[in-house]
């Protein structure tokens, strides 16, 4: 018999699908706010998959960030600009069909590390769980490198947005 | 109540979680309902009026003294209002989005409600094992700003749903404001996370035990500053409520919105205002510690009285976000970018850097 986690895994794991689905190719409407909405619903869903894997962390962080934060502002753009032509336009078939691929090679990969991978009982000790500072303290020691070129990159992004909105001012 | 030691530990929990539930639930809608009366007395009282004192129901006509002295102080019209947020018209305009028209006054309410989920709001009543939280979790400040963050959707949907200037209009300075004031207030924390060493509420709570001395106001009082001036901006408050603004939007993102639905929008306000009080009542002003001492309770009535301490701490913010409001005239929508960018997050850095600083001075 299933036990509670299992199903919350499968009740969530689904809702992430359909609402990842609903906000790329909803057939109800062509309405980009409604394809946002659908994307904030997938976001918090995958937060409770972390939440499932004891990850409260990466879960709070997942729902602050994209779904309080990068999403807002998408919907912030989304309705300032003029949407009518968008809701007009039919599914691109071609699209439809090269994301297809892209999404088969994906779950092609996934299925293969998956096959190969072995069993993770002994990693559980790695795993940076509910707790912040065990992730804290890799992110500081072990993955410095990596992290600090990411926060180069992000610095990177941001001098390039002040860049181009002070462009008029010569 | 003998046979609740019988029963098995999970299902006790999950007894006792429920209980904690419905009795948050049941203070923090009174708490609404009676701050929106708080509201228009002291608003009266600022400019003079004498403010609601004539709803009654008709058996307190017979009650000597004590009648007349209620209804001058005006007891009953939170129950008059709500009757007649209920009984209104529900009117739908006809060119409005109707599925988000509908959800919006529901994600503006939702979210206020669930901060209140990780805010200790007493020790114990006392017995240990069961601490007056309803969920105490590692990361409960993070869970708060996520949740908080989700109730800007209620308005910025409501402005896109209503499909009209003045709300629109609402809706598009309220996402740009919140987002802006919640990076504030977020580094704001940091500082005091940095002091106590963890995210769990209850033990930033512990930490300020012992009286008045330990409170982190006097140990952070920058990040207090900056932590009040944003929950503010976060709960739409005078001198930061542009998105409804009703001088110059009409009523800002619930101008099409009546009976029902336009109280859910009212309760979101206060219930958020309740939820930022509590939260800084917890980072701040010491919980539910009186102002000395502070162990968790050992009997039933120290528990009680440690409860209403947290309740008195929470009216007191209450009654500062009602008489700001009442103060202070509202900020133009520039000066309010100006300051959350270009002031607090700096401010909030260097504060970061100073206590990071001193920590690692004096930390061996």
């Amino acid at each position: 018999m299933p036990t509670l986690p299992d199903l919350l895994f499968y009740a969530l794991a689904g809702f992430t699908l359909l609402f990842g689905f609903l906000c790329v190719a909803n057939p109800f409407s062509r309405n980009p706010v409604t394809s946002a909405m659908f994307l904030v619903l997938t976001i918090i869903s995958m937060a409770g998959l972390f939440v499932l894997l004891q990850a409260f962390f990466l879960a709070a962080v997942q729902v602050l960030v994209y779904a309080g934060a990068v999403m807002v502002l998408f919907l912030f753009v989304i309705m300032l600009l003029d949407i009518k032509e968008e809701e007009r336009r039919r599914l691109n078939k071609a699209a439809l069909g090269i994301g297809g691929v892209a999404v088969l090679a994906i779950a092609g990969l996934l299925v293969r590390a998956l096959v190969q991978a072995t069993p993770l009982a002994s990693a559980a000790g790695q795993r940076a769980e509910g707790s912040t500072k065990p992730l804290g303290r890799l992110l500081f020691t072990e993955y410095l490198l990596p992290f600090e070129i990411l926060s180069v990159l992000l610095l990177v992004a941001m001098v390039g947005v002040i860049l181009l909105s002070k462009k008029e001012m010569k | 109540m003998d046979f609740i030691r019988y029963l098995d530990p999970t299902v006790q929990f999950m007894l006792f979680s429920a209980v904690k539930i419905v009795l948050v639930f049941a203070v923090a809608m009174t708490g609404v309902a009676y701050a929106v009366l708080v509201e228009r007395k002291v608003s009266a009282w600022i400019q003079d009026r004498v403010g609601p004192n004539r709803a009654a129901p008709f058996f307190v006509h017979y009650l000597p003294v004590v009648g007349p002295f209620l209804t001058k102080l005006g007891i009953f019209q939170p129950m008059a209002d709500g009757l007649k947020f209920i009984l209104k018209e529900d009117f739908t305009p006809s060119y409005v989005r109707k599925i988000y028209f509908w959800i919006a006054p529901a994600i503006s309410c939702v979210p206020a409600l669930m901060t209140l989920a990780v805010i200790p709001f007493g020790s114990t009543l006392g017995n240990a094992n069961n601490p007056m939280v309803i969920a105490d979790l590692n990361v409960g400040i993070l869970y708060t700003f996520g949740i908080v963050s989700l109730g800007v959707y209620g308005i910025v949907l409501a402005g896109y749903a209503s499909n009209s200037k003045y709300p629109f209009l609402g809706g598009i300075r309220s996402s740009a404001q919140m987002i802006s004031y919640e990076i504030a207030m977020g580094m704001s924390v940091v500082s005091v996370f940095l002091v106590v060493g963890d995210l769990n509420l209850s033990k930033v709570v512990a930490y300020q035990s012992g009286g008045i001395h330990e409170w982190l106001i006097f140990k952070q009082p920058l990040a207090f500053f900056i932590f009040l001036v944003s929950a503010f901006a976060e709960t739409n408050r005078l001198p930061f409520d542009l998105p409804e603004s009703e001088t110059e939007l009409v009523g800002g993102y619930h101008t099409e919105y009546s009976s029902m639905k336009f109280a859910l929008f009212f309760l979101g306000e206060y219930a958020a205002m309740i939820g930022a009080s509590a939260m800084m009542v917890t980072l701040f002003l010491g919980g539910w510690t009186p102002i000395w001492g502070g162990a968790p309770a050992s009997s039933l009535l120290v528990g009680l009285s440690h409860i209403v301490w947290f309740l008195a701490k929470l009216g007191f913010f209450m009654v500062l976000f009602i008489w700001v409001r009442w103060m202070l005239p509202r900020f133009r929508y520039d000066q309010l970018m100006n300051l959350g960018w270009r002031r607090f997050i700096p401010l909030a850095l260097v504060n970061i850097i100073i206590t990071a600083g001193l920590i690692a001075l004096t930390h061996k």
